[in-house]
Parts: structure tokens; sequence; C-alpha cells
């Protein structure tokens, strides 16, 4: 085999994308050839180093929202929300894998919130973009909103009732920006979405299923939240009410 | 600037955004790549996103993925190579001296593979910025979005023995590249 052939060979080898007959002799080839050997092992170094450095971009929110905002189901956001952080005193304790998002959100438009809370809840699990921060500390995961979104979601460290803050991310339901908190019980993930609503009143959790996942929703203080997760009701059930034990505690 | 389209139908929007939104970030990312300006990126992933949109019912695959990247491509080169900093060129169009250049030029000396190992994502990215268009193209493509020879071909229109050449030629440019910044450095 002469270099020039093998040159172009060593790609397709390197790619995992040649034939055993041809990767033979390529592999002989390079075994005698000081300069394709030198090349193989360059380029198989380059192609590491460029996997691990993260050279891919992230596309900036206001895009994102733009999409969103272009598509038919999407409407046009009236106005910004505008909340006051929450301060969550004390860490509560250890939870293990559920997603909590936390999403701020302007309407009631119940079911197509929900549903869009499910598909949030989905890309969130599917597109490897589960986390934005990734800490298991409160103090950490806060302050990473604030500046992010209008009003930063609540944090509450529920690790010792089993559910582990894994972290949070901004994810878009209603082609809005929103904060998600994310938990992990076992396997499971819960994302929690926060939207801020007039209505100052609290209202009782309510458990819907959408489309096998379960949703809990409960508003407190001029939030509305949204607990999704393919936990049993119960487990979610639990969460939300440690979730909602350790809000009031924390005043 | 969301442009409203015409077609109303919130299912078919639905099933649309759970398909494509998840590769909003890759979409972005091979704009990026292949404009060199990041509002230029912006404009043609919007545009990416419509066209996509108005095609979803007759999508049928391949994957989504390079579909929404053969989108991504045309609108890139339909309009907006004349504003990108660097012209859609091909292998003609390369300077003399990237042509002439032996892709084992310097390979005498001792790999420094730790160096390499170092690169983080801004060397990456200056270094892959600076490589012509089709070889620019290939290794994003390859090295970045993880497609397969078949998908690159599919995506750039050209046959896989063309991608495995360009391939050759992308990583032997960026090699050269390494190999002087490490000259330069010493």
């Amino acid at each position: 085999m002469k270099c020039d052939e093998a040159e172009i060979l060593l790609q397709a080898l390197i790619d995992g994308e040649l034939d055993a007959g041809h990767a033979r002799e390529v592999e002989a080839h390079v075994a005698t050839c000081a300069k394709c050997g030198a090349l193989l092992t360059d380029y198989r170094e380059m192609s590491k180093a460029v996997a691990n450095a993260g050279a891919g971009y992230t596309a900036p929110l206001e895009l994102r929202r733009s999409i969103e905002a272009s598509l038919p189901s999407a409407q046009q956001p009236s106005r910004r929300a505008v909340l006051r952080g929450f301060a969550f005193g004390s860490a509560v304790s250890a939870i293990a894998a559920t997603g909590l998002v936390a999403i701020v959100l302007r309407n009631d438009d119940e079911a197509r919130i929900q549903s869009e809370i499910v598909s949030a809840h989905l890309r969130s699990l599917q597109a490897g973009h589960l986390t934005d921060v990734v800490s298991t500390d409160q103090h950490t995961v806060k302050p990473w909103f604030n500046g992010k979104l209008d009003v930063a979601p609540p944090v509450v460290d529920l690790t010792a009732q089993g559910f582990t803050l894994i972290g949070g991310r901004l994810d878009y339901v209603d082609a809005r920006a929103l904060g998600a908190v994310v938990y992990r019980r076992r396997s499971h993930v819960i994302n929690l979405f926060v939207a801020q609503t007039a209505n100052t009143e609290h209202r009782a959790a309510k458990t819907e299923t959408v489309q096998g996942f379960n949703i809990r929703r409960w508003s407190e203080r001029g939030l509305n939240f949204w607990a999704v997760s393919d936990l049993a009701r119960d487990e979610l059930a639990d969460f939300g009410e440690r979730f909602e034990a350790a809000m009031r505690a924390a005043g | 600037m969301p442009v409203k389209i015409s077609d109303n139908d919130p299912d078919r929007a639905r099933r649309f955004r759970d398909a494509a939104l998840p590769y909003l970030d890759d979409v972005y990312t091979l704009a990026r790549y292949l404009l060199r300006d990041a509002s230029d990126a912006e404009d043609a992933v919007q545009e990416c996103y419509l066209r996509a949109l108005k095609h979803f019912d007759s999508y049928r695959g391949p994957a989504m993925k390079p579909w929404l990247f053969a989108i991504l491509r045309n609108v890139c080169h339909a309009e907006y190579a004349r504003r990108a900093h660097a012209p859609a060129g091909n292998v003609e169009d390369l300077p003399d001296s990237a042509e002439q250049v032996p892709v084992w030029q310097e390979a005498q000396e001792s790999p420094e593979a730790q160096i390499v190992r170092r690169w983080d994502g801004d060397t990456v990215r200056r270094l892959v910025a600076a490589l012509a268009e089709p070889f620019r193209e290939t290794f994003v493509l390859r090295e970045i979005q993880n497609l397969s020879y078949r998908e690159i071909a599919d995506v750039a229109e050209v046959p896989v023995g063309t991608v495995m050449s360009r391939l050759a030629r992308a990583r032997a440019m960026l090699r050269s590249a390494w190999l002087a910044e490490q000259e330069q450095s010493k």
C-alpha cells in the first residue's frame, strides 16, 4: 500500500468505518511506515482532544425563545414575570434521584401548560441536558439562577427525606425561560416548575397523569408549582409535601 | 422577531418541537462553525427551524439531526454565503499553500500528545474555524457532531469518498496548525 492511499484509509480506520480487510492492510502499512504511523497517532490524539474539549456552542436563550415563539401553539409572552427571590434557610436534607424543575409562567392554561411541562421533562431526559449547573448544594444551585431569570426558583435541600438535589437548569415552557431544579430519587428524575401567579392564596396539591407522567401541582405565596416525574403518585406526593413543609419551615 | 407561519396546527407544532428542538444546540454549533459569526448563525438557525417546520410533514427520516443539518447547510449556502466572512469555497479555491503542503510535513517531530490533550474548547474552535470551508464542515460533522460518513455524505451532498479525502485534508491541516502553534510557543 502506498502512503497516499493509506493516508485516506487512515481516516476510516480512526473513525471505525473501515472493513476488516482494509483495516488489516492499513495496519500492516502503518506498522512499517514511520510517517503514516506518526499520522495515525497524532490523528487519534487530535480526535480525542477535540471530543474532550467541548468545542460545541450553546444556542442563546433569545434564539431558543424566538424559535419557540414562532411555533403555532406558542403564545407571545404578555408581560415579564417579576418575582421576588426566595431565600431558604437551613439545608433540610438529602434525597435520592428525582428531578425537580421550577418554572415561571404567567397564565393558567392548565392543560396546555401541563402538556408542555411533560415535553420539557422529556427533553431534559432525552437531550442529555438535565442540568446546566450540577450541584447537590442548594447554596450553589440557587445563586446560579440569579441574573438568568426574573425570579430565582426556590431551592430546597431534601436529601434527608430521600430526594437528592442534583442541580438546576434553564428550561422553556410556554415560550418562556424558566428555572428548573432537578432532584433524583433512586433512578427517577423529578422536575419542579415554578410560575408566578397573581393569586397569592394557597391552593392544595392536585395530582394528574399526563402522557404517563405524574404531575403534582400546587400554589403557594404567589407561585405555581408543578412537579413532574415518572415516580409513582404516592412518592411524588411525598416529595411535594416535604417540599411544601420545607418552604413553610423556611418562613 | 418571531415569524408566525400560516399553518396553525398546535399538535403538529408540538410534535415538531419535541423532535427538533433537542438538537438546537447542535444546529447552532454547526451554524457557528459554518458561518463563523454569532449573529449570522442565529439568523440561519432561525430560518432553518422555520423551513424544517414547513417541511416537517414530508420528513420520513433519516435521523432528525442530519436532516436539520442538511436544511441548515442549504440556508447557509443560499442566504448567508455572501455575508459570511469566508465565502463557500471548494477545493479549487484553496490557497496554493494549503494544497501544496504535504500532509506528512513535520511528521519527523515527535508528537507531543500531552499538548494535544490539553486543547481546550477555545483552542479547538479557533483552529477549526481557520480551516477552509469544505474541510471545516466535514471535520465538524465528524468530530464534533459525530455523524457517520454516510450521514456526512448525505448532508454535504458528496460521495463518501469525498468525505474521506476532505477529512484527511482537514486533519492534516489541523495537525500542521497544531504543530506550528507548538513551534511558536517554544
